[in-house]
């Protein structure tokens, strides 16, 4: 299975029938095809509604409903629409109770990096978006990304690209394997079939103690 | 009024928050025109940038050299704006989402500031003040406000009563009222009476000038079109 399959599959199995849930741009978004059976989310879109559906098709589109990502959306019967200042009273008045963002970066205090690459000095790209305030308000936060970039680990001390939160993440899903994060640092509770806990600290910058409950990677 | 009209208020430098949300429920009309007649050294405020599949809304601004700052959340979706932003020839100035909102939301309903923890242990936090209430840390953001708002309503009526429609009013309530003069496009105008009052989404004395944007057969044409050729219709 690819990587980014493999981590939308496995971030699933953390969201609960029923649950308010922000998912962010990338391997976040398709994590809701991947929801466990009976699991049915109230998915909130920070550009203004509650409970949308899938993408239409050619012909059902309508030129008004569309999603974080500018692209058309369908609402769920029991769907409710509002303005930016009601939405993100929603998410930093503590009413969602999952997100699923990706990261440029984790470190083992919690801290997450999606925000910023340089592009000149002092000049950053792309901008935080809602990932400030989703940080700041979701009871649950959960990131998604692969466990390596080209020149190393993403899984770090401490994060050397700029910060979106401040020791907010509670769970890092990569496709190699799944910590905790609180305050007593990172904890690996799950690595993927054929790979070691020594595999695991050779590609992990992070320090983290193993769980003596450690698994196998539930997909 | 029509949108000529309203847009001869419109002055090199000037400030102007654009309503919308990656083009959609974004004033099209009026930022074309804004294109056409010219003006320069625009400090543009925008909750994020444009469409990310291009040559659409905002865009346009940009390739026409008028924005000398832009105030947002997000940029990524416009790389000539980066170009120019890396080049040093434009500016760029973030706040997180929700804190944008309320700092215009704030300077329209008479706050000196909103207290949030949004940002607290960023980049976003340096040069502003941080207050401990209850025990609780929190940033302080001022007020955000500007010379002019366009805003994109579904319908409006001469009272300036603005209803919206779908996903669609985004920014456009909140921006209605942080403005000295706010100019509604709408897809049709109609009499007093027809918006009936629990579907007026911005009261009309938050607008100064109601003005006919596309017709609703033009605005489906318009996202559409622009849809289609992202490929983002199954």
């Amino acid at each position: 299975m690819e990587a980014r399959e493999l981590i939308a599959r496995r971030a699933a199995k953390e969201l609960r029938d029923g649950q308010v849930v922000n998912l962010g741009i990338g391997i976040p978004t398709a994590v809701a095809n991947y929801l466990p059976e009976g699991v049915e989310l109230i998915l909130q879109s920070e550009n203004g509604a509650l409970m949308f559906g899938p993408t239409p098709r050619l012909g059902a589109q309508d030129p008004d409903f569309a999603n974080a990502g500018g692209q058309p959306i369908t609402l769920l019967p029991g769907a409710a629409v509002f303005d930016l200042a009601a939405s993100f009273g929603i998410i930093r008045g503590g009413f969602v109770d999952a997100t699923i963002l990706g990261g440029l970066e984790v470190d083992q205090e919690g801290n997450i990096a999606n925000w910023a690459r340089p592009i000149a000095p002092g000049k950053y790209t792309p901008g935080m978006g809602g990932a400030m305030d989703l940080l700041a308000g979701a009871r649950r936060v959960i990131v998604t990304l692969q466990h390596s970039s080209k020149t190393g680990s993403k899984v770090l001390k401490k994060c050397t690209l700029p910060i979106t939160g401040a020791g907010v993440v509670d769970l890092i899903v990569t496709e190699k394997a799944v910590f905790e994060v609180s305050p007593a640092g990172m904890v690996l509770i799950e690595i993927v079939d054929g790979v070691t806990v020594d595999d695991i600290r050779a590609i992990t910058e992070a320090d983290f103690t193993v769980s003596d409950q450690l698994c196998a990677y539930q997909v | 009024m029509d949108l000529d009209a309203a847009m001869e208020k419109i002055h090199d430098g000037a400030t102007i928050m654009l309503g919308g949300f990656l083009g959609v429920g974004s004033p099209l009309r009026a930022i074309d025109k804004l294109a056409e007649r010219g003006v320069k050294d625009l400090t543009i405020i925008s909750i994020v940038n444009a469409h990310p599949a291009g040559n659409f809304d905002m865009e346009i601004l940009y390739r026409h050299k008028q924005v000398k700052k832009l105030i947002t959340s997000h940029s990524g979706t416009c790389q000539i704006a980066l170009d120019q932003w890396a080049a040093g020839e434009t500016e760029i100035e973030y706040f997180p989402m929700g804190t944008m909102v309320e700092k215009m939301r704030a300077a329209g309903s008479g706050l000196g500031g909103v207290l949030t923890a949004t940002g607290l242990g960023t980049l976003v936090e340096e040069g502003k003040r941080k207050l401990t209430i209850e025990g609780k840390e929190y940033l302080l953001e001022l007020p955000l406000k500007a010379e002019f708002a366009f805003i994109k309503g579904y319908r409006g009526d001469r009272f300036g009563n603005i209803q919206y429609r779908g996903v669609s009013a985004n920014s456009n309530p909140v921006m209605a009222t942080a403005a000295d003069y706010t100019v509604a496009e709408v897809n049709e105008i109609v009499e007093v009476g027809v918006i009936t009052p629990e579907c007026v989404g911005t009261p009309g004395i938050f607008v100064q000038a109601v003005v006919q944007g596309n017709t609703f057969e033009e605005h489906q044409r318009a996202y559409t079109d622009q849809w289609v050729r992202a490929k983002l219709l199954k």
